[in-house]
């Protein structure tokens, strides 16, 4: 697919950037292998996971070392060029879209454990080493690190901390904010700053919070660490079978009564069970209009405790089918599907579309509602899987690129979806991030004032707007814009504003 | 309510921003005309099954903690109560947490959502009441802890957890070093260990979670002894008699910094990664000591001397100090929130 950016979306001018200028900087600051400026190695590199949005960088920088990401950003920031930081690119928000007067600046040789200190129960990291890289280098301490996204094998610790991360257990284990001491990072005009230390409190502000989900416009990390936690004896997950959405919804909000935090409670609905099924053969019960994923972890005795109880509340909210995993091969199949349902939908489909809402609990059933009206309007079909335990719902809508008109109707779409996961006291983006794509529904969570208020963060850190511009928070004239066609609860969220 | 103290802020002069003031020790002395937020109080929402609640800054904790207790939930992260009227908004502005800390998580981890008023009275809104949220900054997060200098806390929205099942106190007696080393060694087990505090020879551990874990645990620790529950409110609200002192430090290290050879009495929580200290040596003596492990030391409780002296938090690195300047400078450019009380540059 072509480039679809148009100029008015873009919000700062970089096309004064002297390339010829630039490529000198880098290329007496990195060696010959670590810096790319030709057309088909740039390539790789002109999307992420979101491959709807592409563009091509001016280079790509690969540092070996921090010395080396230090000369890089003095560079750009010197000569007023772009930088976008990268991880492995599995973002699904366009925060590592390029900015093509710019450089993206790729952690990915970075990717050593340095430390893994198993009596503090932490490890030294570079940005560039995968999520599932730490966890096995700690399994044979008897620990691991805990917050897992379905892209564990791929995504880096650096992308974790620019996207605060979650995963599927992250209602009893937390997100990448929780499980992380300290960051290390290099802010643009190439000072070297260390966010939070090896001990549980750092004096002053908490900025390693401020610095963790800040998708890449405050510093580039070069160093992580990472608190590892011990391993659980044993877990076994509950699968359970609904003839209706809302009993299933109901269920979840039952067990969170009961006192229980499930290590995971995750819910796929009938078009997710149906596409991940044939490719997996997870043993998903198809005639179930929902199925609910519900893991115990602990020791033997605990685990047995918590899924009796759990299972009685299941079966209290009207399960139809209710089935325990009794071996770690079974509990990883039931799993199995659930981590494959993008994949799985990708199959089905040539194109597909996951948005990233987070809502109330117990306003699923009127958001799968409004979803399925949705599908109507828009003519498109929608599969949902539910991190059902913290609200967090990713539909994914599936589309064809080359059908004219139809990645037009889902972005509408999905724009609808993220408006109402506000409306329903939510918001836009429970883990991906905002990125480049949801750049617009920004403007339906926040208003002008408190725009221009993370505008003023960002400027703390960097006044000349350098690290990946035009992500994560949208200029008030852009909202103008999205304003014109998205009026929110009948008023102008930004009356001062002309409109175009 | 909101409008009487954005009329406040509005004129600029330098306010003390106070709940029920049971806090006025912490950190550093500081000026301004007193501010006071417990006429804007009461809990705005709470939804067990959506485990948060959202309460107006001057709500009192312990009317927080009874309505979550009444469902059976509470406050894992434990704030002190250094008065029964201590206010929630007072809590999440000092940011400290108490015994379950290294096991349950900080205050700035359960905080879900704010809503301040800046420097400019401005009303602004952050994070929400769902748990994962990743629209905007974390300025939510970073508002916790940040002893209202960067605004008017009027409502947080903080996660509830449900209260543990089973819980049980065991008291062993050991020295530092064993201590230090023993709670290491348990720290790689997956076992219930919620709390634990060392002091005068003495290790208390508090375990906590399902039935059948407590029990076990407690066969595989062996029990040497046990404590009533009250010890731990206690420790918490630093009633025990270890607290009373005018001169305290608070030392956040790495859990297995080893035993710090200071002179004077210590207290140490979180598995090794908090350690409470009643020394007079030199405070430079002090912070070097922390700093070599890998941590900070804090003057927590000290005469107002010795505070503007020294300062009651350790000193930032020159990148840091100019990201906080500038941060300061953001969200209160006249510099009207409590000036000085975090540090005297801002």
């Amino acid at each position: 697919m072509t480039t679809r950016l148009h100029s008015h979306e873009r919000d700062q001018d970089f096309s004064d950037v002297d390339r010829a200028a630039l490529l000198h900087a880098l290329a007496g600051i990195l060696p010959a292998a670590a810096l790319l400026a030709d057309h088909e190695d740039l390539k790789p590199y002109e999307c992420d996971g979101l491959s709807a949005y592409r563009r091509l960088p001016l280079a790509v920088a690969l540092p070996e070392n921090e010395a080396q990401v230090v000369a890089v950003l003095k560079a750009c920031h010197r000569l007023g060029a772009p930088v976008v930081p990268r991880g492995a690119g599995t973002g699904l928000s366009g925060g590592a879209l390029p900015n093509e007067h710019g450089v993206v600046l790729s952690l990915a040789k970075m990717k050593h454990i340095l430390k893994l200190d198993a009596a503090a129960r932490t490890a030294v990291v570079q940005p560039g080493v995968r999520n599932l890289a730490i966890t096995e280098a700690a399994a044979p301490h008897g620990l691991y690190y805990a917050p897992d996204p379905s892209s564990q094998i791929a995504c880096t610790i650096g992308g974790n901390i620019a996207e605060n991360s979650g995963g599927v257990h992250c209602l009893k284990y937390g997100l990448t904010v929780h499980n992380v001491l300290r960051v290390r990072g290099v802010t643009i005009d190439g000072e070297v700053v260390e966010f939070g230390n090896h001990a549980l409190d750092a004096p002053g502000y908490d900025l390693l919070a401020l610095m963790i989900g800040s998708e890449g416009l405050l510093a580039v990390v070069t160093e992580v660490t990472v608190k590892l936690v011990p391993k659980p004896e044993v877990a076994r997950v509950i699968m359970a079978s609904f003839d209706d959405v809302t009993k299933a919804g109901a269920a979840v909000a039952e067990i969170i009564a009961a006192g229980i935090i499930p290590a995971g409670l995750e819910m796929m609905d009938k078009p997710a069970t149906a596409a991940v099924e044939p490719f997996v053969k997870a043993g998903y019960d198809l005639n179930a209009e929902a199925i609910l994923l519900a893991e115990s972890d602990g020791t033997p005795e605990e685990v047995e405790e918590e899924v009796a109880a759990m299972r009685a509340v299941l079966e209290k909210s009207g399960a139809t089918d209710i089935r325990v995993s009794t071996s770690e091969a079974e509990r990883l199949r039931f799993w199995a599907g659930r981590k494959a349902a993008f994949p799985a939908v990708g199959r089905i489909s040539a194109d597909y579309y996951c948005m990233d809402g987070t809502i109330p609990r117990k306003r699923l059933a009127e958001m799968l509602t409004a979803i399925a009206q949705m599908e109507k309007k828009y003519g498109l079909r929608c599969a949902n899987v539910f991190h059902a335990g913290d609200g967090n719902l990713h539909p994914l809508i599936m589309y064809d690129a080359n059908v004219p008109g139809e990645l037009e109707r889902t972005e509408a779409f999905g724009a609808e979806i993220l408006k109402l996961s506000v409306d329903l006291g939510g918001t836009i983006t429970g883990e991906h991030g905002v990125g480049f794509e949801k750049i617009g529904s920004m403007c339906v969570q926040f208003n002008s004032e408190e725009l221009a208020a993370f505008h003023r963060v960002k400027a703390a850190f960097d006044p000349l707007g350098l690290l990946n511009p035009d992500k994560a928070v949208p200029t008030l004239h852009r909202c103008a814009e999205f304003g014109r066609m998205h009026v929110h609860s009948g008023e102008l969220k930004f009356p001062e504003l002309e409109r175009f | 309510m909101i409008e009487i103290f954005k009329e406040r802020i509005r004129q600029g002069k330098p306010l003390h921003i106070r709940g029920a003031g049971s806090k006025d020790w912490y950190g550093n002395a500081f000026n301004g005309d007193v501010l006071d937020t417990r006429s804007h109080a009461g809990i705005v929402a709470y939804e067990p099954t959506e485990l948060f609640v959202t309460a107006k800054c001057g709500t009192p904790l312990a009317e927080i903690e009874a309505a979550l207790a009444a469902s059976g939930q509470c406050l894992p992260f434990e704030p002190p109560r250094f008065s029964p009227d201590s206010t929630v908004g007072g809590a999440v502005a000092a940011g400290l947490s108490g015994p379950r800390r290294a096991s349950a998580g900080s205050l700035r981890d359960y905080v879900l959502g704010v809503k301040i008023i800046d420097g400019e009275a401005r009303e602004l809104t952050f994070g929400g009441q769902v748990m994962k949220n990743v629209a905007g900054y974390d300025v939510s997060r970073l508002i916790a802890g940040s002893l209202g200098t960067l605004g008017l806390i009027t409502e947080v929205t903080l996660k509830v957890l449900p209260k543990p099942v089973a819980e049980a106190t065991l008291r062993f007696e050991m020295n530092q070093s064993e201590a230090l080393d023993k709670l290491n060694a348990w720290g790689r087990q997956p076992l219930p260990i919620v709390a634990s505090a060392w002091a005068e020879g003495v290790l208390t551990l508090r375990l906590a979670g399902a039935r059948a874990a407590v029990e076990s645990a407690k066969q595989k620790l062996g029990a040497g002894g046990t404590a009533p529950d009250s010890f731990w409110s206690d420790l918490r609200d630093q009633r025990l008699p270890f607290f009373a002192t005018e001169t305290l430090w608070r030392l956040s290290v790495p859990s297995v910094a080893p035993q710090l050879e200071l002179p004077g009495e210590q207290l140490i929580e979180w598995g090794g990664a908090l350690r409470w200290l009643k020394s007079d040596v030199l405070p430079e003596t002090i912070r070097a000591a922390a700093t070599s492990v890998g941590g900070s030391a804090m003057l927590y409780r000290a005469p107002a001397a010795l505070k503007t002296r020294v300062g009651a938090f350790a000193p930032l690195s020159a990148p840091l100090l100019k990201l906080h300047r500038n941060l300061k400078a953001a969200f209160d450019p006249k510099g009207i929130f409590n000036p000085g009380r975090m540090y005297k540059e801002f």
